[in-house]
């Protein structure tokens, strides 16, 4: 036993030493950057809440239509924020006054004393906040905003009934503390400067017909806009003012050289469209800091497809020999720390538990197809994978597209960075996101240039405002449903009398009941969306991420007015494998086997299987078809899951302002934690409190027969008409041992994809070393793990977060 | 007909080329010290007790037909072996153990149930090379179940490898070669009574029918496996029996060599006797040794499967 022992000890040992010795930058310069970049702690900088109110308090045209006003607080912000440069950077620009400093946006959300203390002290992810930021926020930013926020205005425009539901956690509300964004930049960005912008800003405004019905909204839109798009020239030049007199000062030579060519690009960029590699991510960067400085969007701001739109650039600079592959890697590499550098802004209450991360989900997308429909993936494909591999940041995050026709070198070389384990990349089915763009509408060329964001979400990049509004927690409607309308935990009718469990005589009246449910709980979360998406046009235009998003120029409307060319809203599903599992008990013991009562069954959960229930829950945890096993008993009505929710969700008419479509994603990001705490037991057998499956998951530790089995599961639910859905699966490090493993594993990857598979990502971690890591957390700071559509430090995370990863089932063989 | 396997296991990438659904076909006429798989090896259904996974409801005692089952003073199941009739065919314990502490191992099939839990796993094979694995236990100990299981595979053009311990009578070998399209075929000690103390039988059978393979040309199509067992495989001597040998084996050309691995956890579940007294795997450096003799004789060696 004891020699054992030994080999487990060391297999842990060499585990935790690859993942060690992954990190690999390139020089010493990026060292010291990422070291900085890794190990600083996250605070709060009161510097943006403090010029924007100061704005509103004193130089608001309060006559003037909102989006001007807000134009001009965006100019006045970018007048006034301080310019840090990290020492040794080769890309300037950052969202807040240093690095991992965090501004607030107290117009959307207005930060509580309370919850700036409960932000300083929290023991997972605090942000530290300091008292002056205090007092600031005491005397200044609080009493200005109260009231006024976005946060606020939602809240006392909602009807009690969505309250009342909210509370009871049958949803979350993405909106009510961050504003919408869920957007992925496109080509537009890389091909057109500011005063390129601007030409047709002006152009716009001259064939403007007065006639229009909408004429004055238009022209305010286009003058707005018109203000950003300075705005940024100006931060532009006030870096390259300041750089330039930092080369002035500057001892060292080759960094003088340095400073004095970054003023030149910024004086160039984003002026106008970026002639080379270097100023094509300067370029971006500045546009990235404004969208996330303009507001704190969902998933900051995304380059898209970057392999794409930098290839040209690079292509052309290696020719004419301005640039080695080196060289690029460099850029590349300091380019990747400024995404770390912007640590997501402070989430309090429900959307902190929601999205409980640091991670601000920008998800650089490689490799798929080209416009034309050919292969896309490039030397500079390949090149950012290694950047991946060596940086091993928190963020940014990727995406890998893989396509039939992308070659198996470039998955090989994916999965070849997963095997030291840190989650990323996750693999994505192009082909699949096509289908998906195409039957919702788009044309062929824009389904081509899409990709995916934030987790797993498709959408027409550059084009498409797809915007995710809320949580939605099946388990929990379900367990209304078995109180008839009742909610147990609040002790609260939020539901509707959908009739008493014990009179229905079979399951389909069972599943009718938990429809008409889920029916009444969208109705209510359908109209919420419809308002906020009015409150937000209404209140909060976003010219600057307009100009950037086609074809909001073209069409004089902002981004959250529907000025996008296509314009979507999201419902997110969660608990698929819950509410599959334990429909599928219902139906099994219940109806079909009759080997207990409803009423049994009714008390058991009530009881939350304590007592003489822990048998039940065993049989109902080892001896049920679970979805995952490749047992139709229970896959079928998780396909049938799917459908109904798809078909019920799209059944609704596009939203009053943005005309956006409504459709479906299953995915979570952390929010399973929370809606498994609020959900009672579940008659998988699942205790009260306990996580919810994630995503399209099976139930923790409930997928028994194999990768190939839950590929198979989950295949056969309808993917192609969902935004995207989420599949995580856990593999032990052996697996990676050697490249024929590593072949093999490609295979499986597009054989599920064939199948119809939407996306996998992998956490290459043993359980050992998860264990050994929540008894040893101060040892173990770097150890990064998949949590949903990102990764995240494993120590960092909240204890029962930790418990669910490490709950999920290990697939020993692939 | 119908054949008697343990387990059936999809997505297997250590059992031939490419993904593969390896079938685990229960019983073998070897009584390897170090066997892996010992729920292989008695022909028969049998129980295997999880303690972990017991949480004592006794629901196992007061369903057994029998009474063949009863918990010992330290809570642990017990069974009255010559009551119980599991190696008959009850499954009552297994059938109402809420937990699967309690579980029965071996089961009979039809090749027909066999080819509908393959042909679901069809899409992974064809892009990957995989098919079909039969191990075990012996394969080659159910030989008419196997050929028929074997014809219908090829009936419907899947794949097919045999992990083997090449102990079986040479004319089963005759009439099953022409059906596998890949060996894995098991060496173990070349002394023929260190082959009989370590695994209860001789080798001669092993050898001939490796010998047949190679002369009728299917040399190239043998994967040979070599079990790395501490102090009784991997001595300078046995290696040396056997790479006097192999040139002599026309087209052979590759070998696993497969490190040992602790597995009396198994055993205790399944009330059998462990007679390894050693129990850490052999060392890196051990293996690269063994590998090294073995290239020496101009094989392509991979260690592990």
């Amino acid at each position: 036993m004891e020699n054992v022992m030994v080999m487990k000890k060391s297999s842990l040992e060499e585990e935790i030493k690859r993942r060690k010795e992954s990190v690999n930058p390139l020089n010493e310069r990026i060292a010291k950057l990422r070291e900085e970049s890794v190990n600083k702690e996250v605070s709060i900088s009161v510097e943006r809440a403090k010029i924007i109110t100061e704005f509103y308090k004193n130089y608001c045209p309060c006559d003037e239509p909102v989006a001007i006003q807000r134009a001009l607080a965006f100019k006045y912000l970018m007048e006034h924020v301080s310019l840090p440069v990290e020492d040794g950077q080769l890309i300037v620009g950052l969202r807040g006054t240093g690095v991992k400093e965090v501004p607030t946006y107290p117009e959307i959300t207005v930060h509580s004393e309370e919850d700036l203390e409960i932000l300083d002290t929290r023991e997972n992810m605090p942000y530290r906040v300091d008292d002056e930021t205090r007092r600031i926020y005491r005397e200044e930013i609080i009493p200005f905003w109260k009231g006024r926020s976005m946060r606020d205005i939602i809240f006392s425009e909602l009807p009690e009934e969505w309250k009342v539901a909210y509370e009871a956690g049958v949803w979350t509300e993405f909106m009510e503390q961050r504003a919408p964004g869920h957007t992925a930049g496109g080509e537009r960005i890389f091909r057109m400067g500011i005063l390129d912008i601007k030409k047709e800003i002006k152009e716009k405004m001259k064939s403007l017909d007065e006639g229009d019905p909408e004429y004055k909204e238009k022209m305010a839109e286009l003058k707005a806009m018109d203000i950003v798009a300075d705005a940024i020239l100006i931060y532009a030049e006030r870096y390259a003012e300041k750089l330039e007199n930092m080369a002035k000062e500057e001892k060292d030579e080759k960094r003088k050289e340095e400073l004095k060519k970054m003023a030149e690009i910024c004086r160039w960029v984003p002026a106008h469209a970026p002639r080379n590699f270097w100023e094509a991510l300067q370029h971006y960067w500045f546009i990235h800091v404004g969208v996330t400085y303009e507001t704190n969007p969902w998933d900051s701001f995304n380059p898209g497809r970057i392999d794409q739109h930098l290839y040209p650039f690079y292509k052309k600079d290696i020719e004419e020999g301005r640039l080695t592959r080196e060289k690029a890697k460099e850029l590349l590499q300091a380019f990747w720390l400024k995404f770390n550098n912007q640590p997501a802004v402070p989430k309090v209450g429900v959307t902190a538990e929601e999205s409980f991360t640091y991670n601000d989900f920008s998800k650089l997308n490689v490799g798929g197809l080209k416009i034309d429909g050919s292969d896309g993936v490039n030397e500079l494909s390949y090149l950012i994978l290694e950047v991946l591999g060596d940086m091993r940041t928190l963020q940014p995050n990727t995406a890998v597209l893989v396509s039939d026709k992308n070659p198996d070198e470039f998955l090989i070389k994916a999965l070849k960075i997963v095997a030291p384990g840190f989650g990323e990349p996750p693999f994505f089915n192009f082909d699949r996101v096509i289908l998906r763009m195409l039957r919702q509408g788009k044309s062929l060329e824009d389904a081509r240039t899409s990709g995916v964001s934030g987790c797993v979400e498709t959408g027409a990049f550059g084009k498409e405002a797809y915007i995710l509004t809320g949580y939605f927690n099946l388990p929990k409607i379900l367990e209304i449903t078995l109180n008839n309308g009742y909610d147990p935990r609040t002790k609260k009718k939020v539901g509707i009398e959908t009739g008493d469990p014990r009179e229905f005589k079979s399951f389909e009246e069972l599943w009718n009941a938990f429809i008409r449910q889920v029916k009444y709980f969208l109705d209510i979360k359908m109209r919420g969306n419809d308002k906020i998406e009015e409150l937000y046009a209404k209140f909060l235009p976003v010219p600057f991420l307009s100009l950037w998003i086609e074809d909001c120029v073209k069409n004089a409307k902002d981004y959250n007015a529907g000025g996008a060319r296509y314009n979507t809203q999201y419902i997110q599903v969660v608990g698929l494998g819950t509410l599959t599992d334990s429909l599928t008990a219902l139906k099994y013991h219940v109806f079909d086997k009759k080997t207990i009562t409803m009423e049994e069954f009714l008390r058991a959960l009530s009881e939350n299987f304590e007592g003489r229930y822990e048998i039940l829950r065993q049989i109902l945890l080892n001896k049920t078809p679970k979805f995952g096993n490749d047992d139709d008993y229970a896959d079928d009505i998780a396909k049938r899951i799917v459908d109904v929710m798809v078909n019920l969700i799209e059944s609704y008419p596009p939203s009053p302002v943005r005309k956006a479509s409504k459709r479906a994603y299953f995915l979570p990001t952390t929010v399973h934690v929370y809606f498994g705490k609020v959900t009672g037991a579940t008659p998988d057998g699942r205790k009260a409190g306990v996580p919810v499956s994630e995503g399209i998951s099976p139930v923790q530790g409930m997928d028994k027969k194999g990768i190939a089995a839950v590929f198979r599961s989950v295949a056969k639910c309808d993917w192609d008409k969902t935004g995207g859905a989420l599949l995580n699966q856990k593999l032990t490090p052996d697996i990676f041992e050697n490249d024929e493993n590593i072949k093999k594993l490609a295979q499986l990857i597009r054989v599920f994809f064939r199948m119809g598979g939407h996306h996998v990502q992998f956490n290459v971690v043993s359980k050992e070393l998860l264990e050994e890591a929540q008894e040893k957390p101060r040892e173990f700071q770097d150890l990064m793990v998949r949590v949903a559509g990102y990764s995240d430090y494993f120590v960092n995370l909240p204890k029962g977060l930790q418990d669910e990863i490490i709950a999920r089932t290990e697939q020993k063989e692939v | 007909m119908k054949g008697l396997i343990f387990d059936i296991k999809r997505f297997a990438i250590h059992d031939g080329p490419g993904i593969r659904t390896t079938i685990f076909l229960k019983g073998c006429p070897l009584r390897c010290w170090w066997c892996h798989n010992p729920e292989g090896i008695f022909p028969k259904p049998q129980l295997m007790y999880f303690e972990y996974k017991c949480i004592h409801c006794y629901t196992c005692v007061n369903v057994c037909p029998k009474k063949a089952i009863y918990f010992d003073d330290g809570g642990i199941q017990r069974i009255k072996e010559e009551l119980c009739s599991v190696s008959e065919g009850c499954r009552v314990c297994e059938e109402y153990c809420p937990t699967t502490a309690t579980t029965i191992v071996g089961r009979w099939i039809t090749v027909e149930e066999i080819m509908e839990i393959v042909e679901r796993d069809r899409q992974f094979f064809e892009d990957s090379g995989g098919g079909v694995t039969f191990s075990g236990g012996e394969p080659l100990y159910q030989p008419k179940f196997l050929k028929e299981a074997l014809q219908e595979a090829k009936k419907r053009y899947i794949h097919t490898t045999l992990d083997t311990s090449g102990y079986a009578p040479l004319d089963v070998m005759k009439s099953i070669a022409p059906l596998v399209d890949i060996f894995l075929y098991d060496i173990k000690l070349w002394d023929e009574k260190e082959h009989t103390l370590y695994t209860g039988v001789k080798n001669d059978l092993i050898k001939k029918n490796l010998q047949f393979l190679a002369d009728s040309g299917r040399g190239e199509d043998v994967y040979l496996r070599f079990p790395v067992i501490p102090g009784i495989t991997d001595t300078n001597k046995n290696i040396k029996g056997w790479l006097s040998f192999i040139p002599k084996l026309r087209g052979i050309k590759r070998i696993h060599i497969l490190p040992f691995h602790d597995v009396s956890e198994k055993y205790r579940r399944l009330r059998m006797e462990y007679k390894m007294k050693i129990h850490a795997s052999p060392s890196k450096e051990k293996l690269k040794e063994i590998k090294e003799m073995f290239e020496s004789i101009g094989l392509e060696v991979i260690i592990g499967g």
